[in-house]
């Protein structure tokens, strides 16, 4: 057993929460959140420094590192400011299906400019009335002489408006549910047609889009892998992704947790500071009991699937209980605040909501309950 | 015992969820986003007297009870807790104290237009440094000559940035002449009145057509004579009509958490048919039976709270239970609710979205929970 950071991964996380302290301006991360706009100036410097896409190669413009110093990155981010760490966070959504499933040519086109942040992938996987899961999408393609035809519809497209190569899981046969391809999408010229999905209550930077596609042409090369792996590599990919969801949760709590603290220890009533008061002591006492569980557990999964290759079980339970105490520990941060925690300018209310957010991107907690159970009850 | 309400409560509970089914909640979405009053729907629910049900005819009321009140809260907050809101700060707190403890004269003046609506209400207990400790306020009144001289400020003010607010009732220091000793007493203060200024609109999380301001008052000068109640019981009067207040609060969640489980079960239905009948799958269904279940019990204790008031009684316990469960339970059930729509939940178009991001002002607002358990713990022990 090893539970201390080793001194690079300490460095990592000093750095990133350097630079979220510096650059991470609270009237400029409201305006962001009030417009539902893309933080991308504050990307591009933490591209800059290298703190997007460290988990890719050095040849692809990362730093050969893993999925712990990167999920280090995005909770430093996500304490900072919940908003703009799960943006930044999500800047690279998708790229993995890339970086573990793509050719050489793929690699070396799509990934060194979303390290850079001179462009931002996005995944399209969720659509309407799916009814069983991810196991079969209505979304076809169609063998089109050297390359594929793609109809159908995807919502919730993270990062749908932004510049940068798109992935869409697509049924190849509809007969056959293994038959999923992924195809990457160049968003230039004629394009899939998008429209919004209306404001949403948190994760408000991440443009969420609907697409859909009429006949829109892929090349054969922009086939990740073969035909027929489309399911499995997007399986592999939502393991890293809980992690990385997962982190954002242990970020955002801590960073409502730290907010939270620092008013109790101010605000007076009653003569005393509110801290001394033991209904808030026995809070802030859960609160911080709380983050510590869920980031053990996310640094667990984390280094199981850079060491190991991961655990389903580990990733389910680590994304539920990070994602449920982001909840409940924003929830009490603002109940701490009072009035005041209901107010956009005392920047605790985005915690909240943004809390909220991604406690139901990926899965619920209550599906990923039902998922946890299948696994360990097995066939009965 | 009876559980029954009467016919009367029955009609008025009966017209606001009409009014509200009709008028409110097809309206309730526009009205959180672009954060305009409906006056409009106000002007409508004055004339169907839903301002003034408890207040006697000759004050401009309905002669109603408290409890047809509340349930009309409730059935209002249903399709928007602003309104709901709007309802609680005038009548159950504003034109409560003023028919508590006004003048005959201060009733003719201020009660009236209330009760019948035309004008609104406004309560300032709050201030930047007294929060829960409602009694560290700073806000001084200085009686010279005839006229009371305030300064000072409130903040969260409900109700306040209204067109048609007419006055916003306060607690302030004071010195009684006399004694010279120094206490805290009520005031009316007329909005318009020179020295009292409104602060901006507060930006908040959601609630967005409810006009709550800071106020501020700088050497504003009122008549010897707004000065409300009992010169040393200021701050118990205020209090006092807080505990009605509360009642109001655990309705509107009541409203709230109905709301919820109305958009719950028509969602569930249509978006789990396909994948198995509602009835073989259990998390759902569960969840459903104890969000039903927590909102007959906050509708349960919130009218009974209603009742003993009604009846001249105590209602001192019941009305912090109602506060404390109903609100508990409605940020819980909102948040339950969203989790059934999953990422749609978050979406603004859906109703659940605002119903979620609003529950979670009723545990701070009029006490927050932690204050409910203290009188309740405090009411145990003696």
């Amino acid at each position: 057993m090893e539970f201390n950071l080793s001194e690079e991964q300490v460095d990592i996380q000093k750095a990133a929460r350097e630079f979220a302290q510096g650059e991470f301006d609270p009237d400029e991360a409201s305006d962001y959140d009030r417009n539902g706009q893309f933080p991308l100036k504050i990307l591009k410097k933490a591209c800059h420094l290298g703190f997007i896409g460290m988990h890719f190669p050095n040849r692809y413009g990362g730093q050969d590192l893993g999925l712990l110093e990167n999920i280090l990155v995005v909770e430093e981010f996500c304490r900072q400011h919940s908003g703009i760490g799960v943006a930044l966070g999500l800047s690279d959504f998708g790229s993995e299906m890339i970086l573990r499933f793509g050719s050489e040519d793929q690699k070396k086109r799509y990934l060194p400019p979303i390290a850079k942040g001179e462009r931002v992938s996005s995944l399209a996987y969720m659509e309407e009335d799916q009814t069983d899961g991810f196991s079969f999408f209505s979304t076809v393609a169609i063998r089109n002489g050297d390359g594929y035809l793609i109809n159908g519809k995807k919502i919730f497209v993270v990062n749908g408006t932004l510049p940068g190569p798109m992935i869409v899981l697509c049924q190849l046969n509809k007969a056959r549910s293994e038959d999923q391809v992924a195809l990457i999408v160049e968003k230039n010229g004629d394009g899939p047609v998008l429209s919004m999905m209306g404001g949403q209550i948190g994760m408000r930077m991440v443009p969420m889009v609907s697409l859909t596609y009429n006949d829109i042409k892929v090349p054969q090369g922009n086939l990740i892998g073969n035909e027929g792996e489309g399911r499995s590599q997007f399986v592999t990919f939502l393991n890293e992704m809980r992690i990385e969801a997962a982190a954002m949760g242990v970020g955002i709590a801590q960073g409502a947790f730290d907010l939270a603290l620092t008013y109790a220890r101010q605000r007076v009533q009653f003569g005393q500071k509110i801290a001394s008061f033991e209904a808030i002591r026995n809070k802030l006492a859960d609160m911080v009991t709380r983050i510590e569980m869920a980031r053990s557990l996310t640094y667990k999964a984390a280094w199981d699937l850079d060491r190991n290759g991961g655990n389903i079980l580990l990733n389910y339970m680590a994304k539920m209980v990070s994602a449920e105490t982001a909840f409940e520990v924003a929830d009490d941060a603002v109940h701490i605040f009072g009035g005041y925690g209901y107010i956009v300018e005392n920047q605790i209310e985005h915690f909240y909501r943004d809390a909220r957010m991604v406690n139901v991107f990926g899965e619920s907690g209550q599906t990923q309950r039902l998922l946890i159970a299948d696994r360990i009850i097995g066939k009965i | 015992m009876n559980f029954d309400l009467t016919d009367e409560q029955k009609k008025v509970r009966d017209m606001a969820r009409n009014f509200t089914t009709k008028v409110i909640a097809p309206r309730a979405k526009e009205m959180d986003r672009t954060g305009e009053y409906p006056y409009d729907i106000m002007a409508q629910m004055a004339s169907l007297g839903m301002m003034g049900i408890p207040f006697p005819k000759e004050y401009g009321g309905g002669g109603g009870d408290w409890v047809s009140m509340h349930l009309c809260i409730e059935e209002i907050s249903r399709g928007d807790v602003s309104l709901g809101a709007l309802l609680d700060v005038t009548t159950s707190v504003a034109g409560n104290e003023i028919y508590s403890f006004g003048t005959e004269e201060q009733k003719q003046k201020w009660l009236i237009p209330l009760a019948q609506g035309k004008e609104i209400g406004a309560f300032g207990l709050t201030e930047p440094d007294a929060g829960s400790d409602t009694a560290a306020l700073k806000t001084t009144a200085a009686l010279e000559g005839e006229e009371w001289v305030i300064n000072g400020s409130k903040q969260f003010i409900t109700n306040t940035g209204l067109d048609n607010a007419s006055i916003i009732i306060i607690t302030a220091k004071t010195r009684v002449e006399q004694s010279g000793r120094t206490t805290i007493s009520t005031l009316i203060v007329p909005k318009g009145t020179p020295g009292f200024t409104l602060g901006e609109r507060y930006e908040k999380m959601a609630f967005h057509a409810s006009a709550t301001h800071e106020v501020f008052f700088d050497d504003c000068r009122i008549p010897k004579g707004y000065l409300l109640g009992d010169i040393y019981e200021g701050l118990a009067q205020h209090l006092s009509v807080l505990q009605t207040g509360r009642i109001s609060v655990a309705a509107i969640s009541t409203g709230l958490a109905q709301a919820c489980l109305d958009e719950a079960l028509t969602y569930t239905t249509k978006k789990y048919q396909f994948r198995q009948s509602l009835l073989e799958s259990q998390t759902i269904p569960f969840k459903l039976a104890d969000i039903a279940m927590m909102i007959e019990l906050s509708r349960t204790i919130y009218l009974k709270a209603a009742w003993l008031k009604d009846q001249g009684r105590d209602y001192t316990l019941e009305a912090h239970f109602a506060k404390l469960f109903a609100t508990e339970t409605a940020k819980k059930i909102a948040s339950d609710v969203l989790n059934m729509y999953g990422l749609f939940g978050c979406l603004e178009k859906y109703p659940i979205s605002r119903y979620f991001k609003v529950a979670k002002l009723f545990e701070i607002v009029e006490g927050t929970s932690e204050m409910q358990r203290l009188v309740i713990a405090r009411k145990l022990l003696g």
